[in-house]
């Protein structure tokens, strides 16, 4: 008997708006993702990969269809109760990285552990851990704002795995970075689901897309396409 | 579990408050204000009342002050010394009665004058007013049955025209009689319905007084010290049925005299300061009423700029009412500080203004605690609902707040 998918989404649409001013991003989308997958989704601007990553996310619930996350169905969950399960199975990563500002990085690595009632001592040796994995811990003590854009993302990796998700979500994870600081973090990503974690990742750089083992092609509200990705390497 | 969220809550909202130190203290003004004008009001009334009281213990307990009143414009006919021992003999109850009289009188002393009262008081009224000789002696018998020229000072007088170290056997001129000063008063501060300054005055024996200064054997008031086994109200039945027959009043006409009850004094003065109290007690809710609504007002602005810190929290996976608890937890340390500094800007003006109108300062912690607690609810009351609003946020819109 093989596994269920890890997240599986069937007949998904979604409807921003009511009456004539309604309008349809999502227009009926299945998919299905294998635990420790690497997938990029791709496509056009506009063609639903953000609502589809904020349903994947629980931020958000579709208009109709069936959404199982381990087996759940979320779509059918409470506020609080999605709030429970980001809590315990997601990780967040923006594309404006979204730290809080005036808060050192230990500090913001911290924050997701503070909602799960960790003990002041646990809080900082697992924040620690998490810096030190994306080789931030020397920067421990620096605010956002003495950090480069790149620097910040990888503080963001860092508050996204320290609390051990299923699955790491990554909305245009390189959007506001250079080439270089690009492939260090889709390297660091690409690590992270060798170790495990399943990776959702949006990205219209093909050049990015490249690391992923899956790409799904996004085209006005539909999945288009699901392909087999190139899994790059880096030479040294 | 939950406490450790709330420790983490509580440092949270010290940081925040500490970034925007003027704001928060701004915000707080009108708490602070509330706060300080109740504590104050009431830590000054208590010492009002409590100076009240030492005036009326002054007075004596279980003692009536009677004097005559006139009415329907007609002069009333004045006491004398037979009023006086016919209440001591007749009513049974009364411990003592003792009358006096005073008049202004210009006291001279090395080559000063100053103007004085001269009260006729012997040793009854000294035990009935509670009045204590602290230098010297009292009148004798003897002094007061044949009305001797002597005489015992207010510590005013004493104060205004004596240079001398020591005051006893020193002979002193009052209006023209010349008297020996035996003894020396304690400060009694202001008595009730004397009206003139209790400290200021040249006491000498009522016979004295009577043949000297006013003639005749009249005096001007009397009061009636009272066993406390009788009730306040049967002595004073008694008291009025008696005067009523020796000043022939007919039935139906008024009383052409009045007693005063001390312990009335006292509720008059307690229902003073109950009015004051109330009155200051409504000032300060408006001023806390309009104080909640500016901590209402910044914890809106506060929800608005760190919407984007909330999408976060709520991405992370915080769940609404732990939202809520930060943004409560926030407006209610934010309360609790405006409560403190008002309880500290009470004590102090509290003492500032005790000394400035001369009342005793009697810290009341039940009002301190109280207003603190209120403070607080201040911060629930006003708090709940910006915290309400931030709770309900859309992550997604969070987020996306610039
Ligand atoms: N909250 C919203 N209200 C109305 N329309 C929205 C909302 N969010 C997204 N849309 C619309 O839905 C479509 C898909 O948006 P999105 O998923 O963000 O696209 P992208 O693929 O660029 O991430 C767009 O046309 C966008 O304008
Ligand atoms: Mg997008």
């Amino acid at each position: 008997m093989s596994e269920a998918p890890l997240i599986q989404l069937e007949g998904i649409t979604k409807t921003f708006g009511t009456g004539p001013a309604a309008f349809q991003a999502l227009k009926g989308v299945d998919l299905s993702i294998e635990r420790g997958d690497f997938v990029a989704i791709m496509g056009p601007s506009g063609s639903g990969k953000s609502t589809t990553m904020n349903i994947l996310g629980c931020l958000d619930t579709p208009t109709s269809g069936i959404f199982r996350f381990r087996n759940v169905e979320v779509q059918s969950l409470s506020r609080d109760q999605r709030s429970l399960l980001r809590r315990r199975y997601l990780g967040f990563v923006f594309q404006g990285f979204n730290l809080l500002a005036r808060t050192t990085a230990l500090e913001n690595v911290e924050l997701p552990l503070l909602y799960r009632g960790e003990s002041k001592k646990a809080r900082r040796e697992a924040a620690e851990r998490s810096l030190d994995k994306v080789g931030l811990l020397p920067w421990a003590g620096h605010t956002p704002a003495e950090l480069s854009g790149g620097q910040q993302q990888r503080v963001a990796i860092a508050r996204a795995l320290v609390s051990d998700p299923d699955v790491l979500l990554a909305d245009e994870p390189t959007g506001n970075l250079d080439t270089e600081r690009s492939i260090e973090i889709m390297e660091l990503l690409r690590d992270l689901s060798r170790s495990g974690i399943t990776v959702l990742m949006v990205t219209h750089e093909e050049e990015m897309a490249e690391f992923a083992r899956t790409i799904v092609h996004f085209r006005d509200g539909l999945v288009q396409r699901v392909v087999e990705g190139k899994r790059r390497e880096v030479a040294e | 579990m939950r406490l450790r969220m709330l420790g983490a809550t509580f440092l949270l909202a010290l940081r925040e408050i500490r970034r925007h130190l003027l704001r928060s203290f701004l915000t707080t003004l009108g708490i602070i204000i509330g706060v300080a004008a109740v504590i104050t009001m009431v830590t000054l009334g208590r010492g009002l009342t409590a100076n009240v009281q030492e005036d009326i213990a002054g007075l004596g307990s279980n003692v009536f002050i009677v004097f005559p009143e006139s009415v329907e414009e007609r002069q009333p006919a004045p006491f004398d010394d037979m009023d006086v021992a016919a209440v001591e003999r007749q009513i049974p109850g009364v411990v003592n009665a003792a009358g006096s009289s005073q008049t202004p009188a210009v006291a001279f002393h090395n080559g000063q004058d100053w103007s004085t009262t001269v009260q006729g008081a012997d040793a009854a009224f000294f035990a009935a007013q509670s009045i204590e000789v602290v230098e010297g002696r009292g009148f004798s018998q003897r002094e007061s049955e044949r009305g001797e020229s002597v005489c015992i000072l207010g510590p005013k007088i004493v104060d205004e025209i004596f240079v001398e170290d020591a005051v006893l056997g020193e002979t002193m001129r009052v209006g023209n009689v010349s008297c020996l000063v035996v003894g020396v008063i304690d400060e009694r501060s202001n008595a009730v319905g004397g009206g003139q300054d209790a400290d200021d005055v040249v006491l000498m024996p009522l016979k004295t007084v009577q043949r000297r200064f006013t003639g005749g054997t009249n005096i001007q008031f009397f009061v009636v010290k009272y066993d406390d086994s009788y009730t306040s109200a049967s002595i004073q039945q008694q008291l009025i049925d008696l005067l009523r027959e020796r000043r022939v009043i007919q039935e139906g006409e008024a009383n052409d005299f009045n007693i005063v009850d001390t312990a009335d004094i006292n509720d008059t003065v307690n229902n003073v300061t109950g009015t004051m109290t109330a009155v200051v007690t409504v000032i300060a809710a408006i001023s806390l009423l309009v104080g909640g609504i500016g901590i209402m007002n910044i914890m809106l602005v506060s929800v608005t700029e760190r919407t984007r810190e909330i999408g976060i929290r709520l991405a992370i996976g915080a769940l609404a009412k732990e939202v809520r608890l930060q943004f409560l937890t926030e407006a209610v340390v934010l309360c609790c500080f405006g409560g403190l500094i008002g309880i500290l800007l009470a004590f102090g003006l509290s003492i500032t203004l005790a000394s400035a109108i001369d009342l005793p300062f009697l810290f009341d912690p039940t009002v301190n605690i109280i207003s603190f607690l209120f403070s607080a609810a201040m911060g629930m009351i006003f708090g709940y609902y910006p915290a309400h609003q931030a709770s309900k946020l859309d992550p997604i819109d969070a987020l996306r707040h610039e």
